[in-house]
């Protein structure tokens, strides 16, 4: 019974480790169509903020969860304005020039920090149910992961700034028309899918610890999820986590973690095959 | 005489060549001779820097303290450094570059066992000496490569002894998925089983898992007595973090065969990593008269840009230069066969490390193996094992009587 509890806890928090690393993806290519394959490296800027910021004196939660998506929202504005800007609605040159940028970025950090694991201890301690010892960070990650997800929904769905995303990316010449500059929303859009990268990337530091070329590990199920979770963003990524999340931690369970990738990307398979537009392209049309 | 602009251009480059080589050709007319040329590859950048640049440092030191001296033979000894960047395309690339164009009396390198059976064909074929000073899972026999590393019948067969005695007889056992983790978990359960102990369950996992939620769940489920862990690499560190953040540090001890051969005591905070027991054939902490002195001469030559040395990878690699040294001085010459024989012959030599012996019929080792546990970023030594030989390779190999033998065994472990 205690250990029926414990694994729907890795569940839950398996679920949720997904859609906090693909929520800032969900934003830049669920809703903008930006191929963004530095996304893995977002992360990484945003989980060596955090344990930079840590390691010189700052407070836990103020490194963990308000520096990284500052920094990484900056760094986004700076993308957005010098590379993204110029490649809208060129899919293939968007695909390369991120590339790019996702190397040079490993690069960089890898000059200036070495390319030695760094990272900083979990918090809360841990606490038991029954004879299992289950670790209060997991617990915490399923509530950001859950106050992220409302968050975003809340933004999009009750802001004006919301609204004009949202309108934007369905009609960016109808936008114009109406004077909205289609410029500034998609800069803002992307800035703030950066700094929800970055926030990823402060959340899970103390569980992955911190390497130039951690995103390589995230980014392909974060590319994963978001398209299986098809064209409404918000409900198609957690439809999607919900899933895959599940299905790989089970199968983790049952087998070993080799297993648990190979049933994630078997069931994407299946279901882009049965559901080419993804989740939400065939159930739940209308959300967000 | 007519002095046109191609003569004067010619005397021109001569010139430059000539003031720019001046240098190098002073300093080799110092010690007499052409230079010994000899190379290292290793990973200086890249995944496995974090192992390879402590080695280069330790094989610098090594060249160094030869030419200061006297060089080799009345030869200065001429080290090239290669960088393959943690890539295996990049060692085969370099050995063979090492072995034909800049004809090398011997190789030092290769930290994986991936990259050691990539470059040691390659140097074979070329009759170039080769030395591999990693502690790895055993088994090769190559009378062209010495391994200077210590193998799981000196490691292994410590550290089960000590878990089983101290901790309990059931052990979980949880490994890196590629051939150093599988054999090595092998060895694990046979000492296991020999000590009357059991193994619960052996999990393996791909060098790029970050996530041991699900495992730690499964090890509390199983009741061990004891974990043992094979992982390797900067991914596998987070188990570390997260086994600490679960509790379940202070409730079930750990023990590891990989434990500090990298950076791994020095990333994690002490809260994470003091009491895990790892057992190798060095560590920074030995204390012994000649590790004194070597690291105060270490440190006082490179200063703040001293690495921490940890576990046996970056001493096995300066103690394989000098054993190579001495084998050359035994031979009087740097023929490859000339040296190999000499190396057979039977080369003892007191190192930081303690007394170091190389085997004729394995072409291994025999080392003093310590059990350490970690403490404050460190290690702290807890038990000396003196002069354990490289039984797991003695079992299978035997050059003397079959010196044209080229394969690595696998251990046939019954389990």
């Amino acid at each position: 019974m205690d250990y029926a509890a414990v694994v729907a806890l890795q569940i839950l928090s398996g679920v949720a480790t997904l859609v906090i690393v693909s929520l800032g993806l969900a934003v830049v290519f669920g809703m903008m169509r930006v191929i963004n394959l530095a996304h893995g490296e977002f992360l990484m800027l945003g989980g060596y903020t955090a344990v930079l910021a840590y390691g010189r004196g700052v407070n836990l939660w103020i490194a963990l969860l308000i520096l990284p998506p500052i920094v990484v929202g900056l760094v986004g504005i700076v993308v957005e304005r010098l590379l993204i800007r110029r490649l809208y609605g060129r899919m293939i040159d968007t695909m390369l020039a991120t590339w790019g940028l996702s190397l040079a970025l490993i690069g960089g950090v890898t000059m200036l920090f070495g390319n030695s694991v760094t990272g900083v201890s979990a918090p809360l301690g841990n606490f038991s149910v029954g004879q299992f010892h289950v670790s209060v960070y997991d617990i915490f990650l399923m509530f950001a992961a859950m106050a992220l997800s409302m968050a975003v929904w809340a933004v999009l769905k009750f802001t004006p700034a919301g609204l004009l995303a949202r309108g934007t990316m369905q009609n960016a010449e109808m936008a114009s028309a109406l004077g909205v500059a289609p410029d500034r929303v998609y800069a803002v859009t992307f800035a703030a899918g950066a700094a929800l990268s970055g926030l990823a990337g402060g959340l899970i530091a103390p569980l992955s610890g911190v390497v130039p070329t951690m995103g390589t590990a995230f980014i392909a199920k974060a590319f994963i999820t978001v398209i299986t979770g098809g064209a409404a963003m918000l409900t198609g990524t957690l439809t999607a986590s919900g899933l895959l999340g599940s299905v790989s931690t089970i199968f983790t369970f049952l087998t070993t973690p080799v297993f648990g990738e190979v049933a994630l990307l078997i069931v994407a398979i299946v279901l882009l095959r049965l559901l080419p537009r993804g989740i939400t392209g065939r159930f739940l049309r209308r959300s967000l | 005489m007519i002095f046109t602009r191609r003569d004067a251009l010619k005397t021109a480059i001569f010139a430059t060549g000539a003031t720019l080589a001046a240098p190098a050709i002073m300093r080799h007319a110092a010690l007499g001779a052409d230079p010994i040329k000899i190379a290292g590859i290793h990973d200086a950048s890249g995944g496995l820097d974090t192992y390879g640049l402590p080695m280069i440092a330790c094989l610098d030191y090594a060249v160094d303290e030869i030419n200061a001296s006297g060089g080799l033979l009345g030869r200065e000894v001429l080290l090239k450094n290669y960088d393959p960047q943690s890539n295996i395309q990049l060692y085969t690339q370099f050995a063979t570059e090492a072995a034909t164009k800049e004809k090398v009396a011997v190789v030092h390198g290769g930290i994986t066992s991936a990259s050691r059976e990539a470059i040691r064909p390659i140097l074979k074929k070329f009759n170039t000496l080769y030395f591999y000073n990693t502690q790895y899972e055993g088994g090769v026999c190559d009378r062209n490569e010495f391994s200077t590393g210590s193998t799981p019948a000196q490691n292994v067969n410590k550290l089960v002894p000590y878990v089983l005695k101290n901790w309990g007889k059931k052990v979980y056992v949880i490994a890196a998925d590629y051939n150093y983790g599988q054999i090595t978990s092998k060895w694990i359960a046979k000492y296991t089983r020999e000590g009357g102990g059991e193994v619960l369950a052996t999990e393996f996992f791909p060098l790029d898992v970050t996530n041991f939620g699900p495992l730690i769940s499964k090890i509390q489920a199983a009741k061990p007595d004891a974990v043992i862990s094979a992982l390797v690499g900067g991914a596998h560190v987070s188990f570390y973090r997260q086994w600490a953040a679960s509790g379940m540090k202070k409730q079930i001890p750990l023990a590891s065969t990989t434990f500090g051969g990298g950076n791994e005591s020095v990333v994690l905070s002490p809260e994470e990593g003091d009491g895990i027991v790892s057992a190798f054939s060095y560590f920074q902490e030995v204390d012994t008269p000649e590790n004194k002195a070597f690291l105060e001469g270490f440190h006082k030559k490179l200063g703040d840009k001293a690495p921490y040395l940890g576990a046996e990878l970056a001493m096995r690699t300066y103690i394989g230069v000098k054993l190579w040294a001495e084998g050359v001085k035994r031979a009087k010459s740097v023929d490859r066969m000339e040296v190999i024989k000499a190396l057979e012959s039977g080369i003892s030599m007191d190192t930081p490390a303690g007394k170091t012996t190389l085997d004729a019929k394995t072409h291994h080792t025999t080392v003093d193996v310590f059990l350490a546990t970690c403490s404050n970023h460190g290690f702290k030594v807890i038990e000396t094992f003196p002069q354990q030989p490289p039984a797991d390779t003695a079992s299978v190999c035997d050059l003397i009587a079959h010196p044209n033998e080229n394969k690595q065994y696998i251990v046939d472990i019954k389990i």
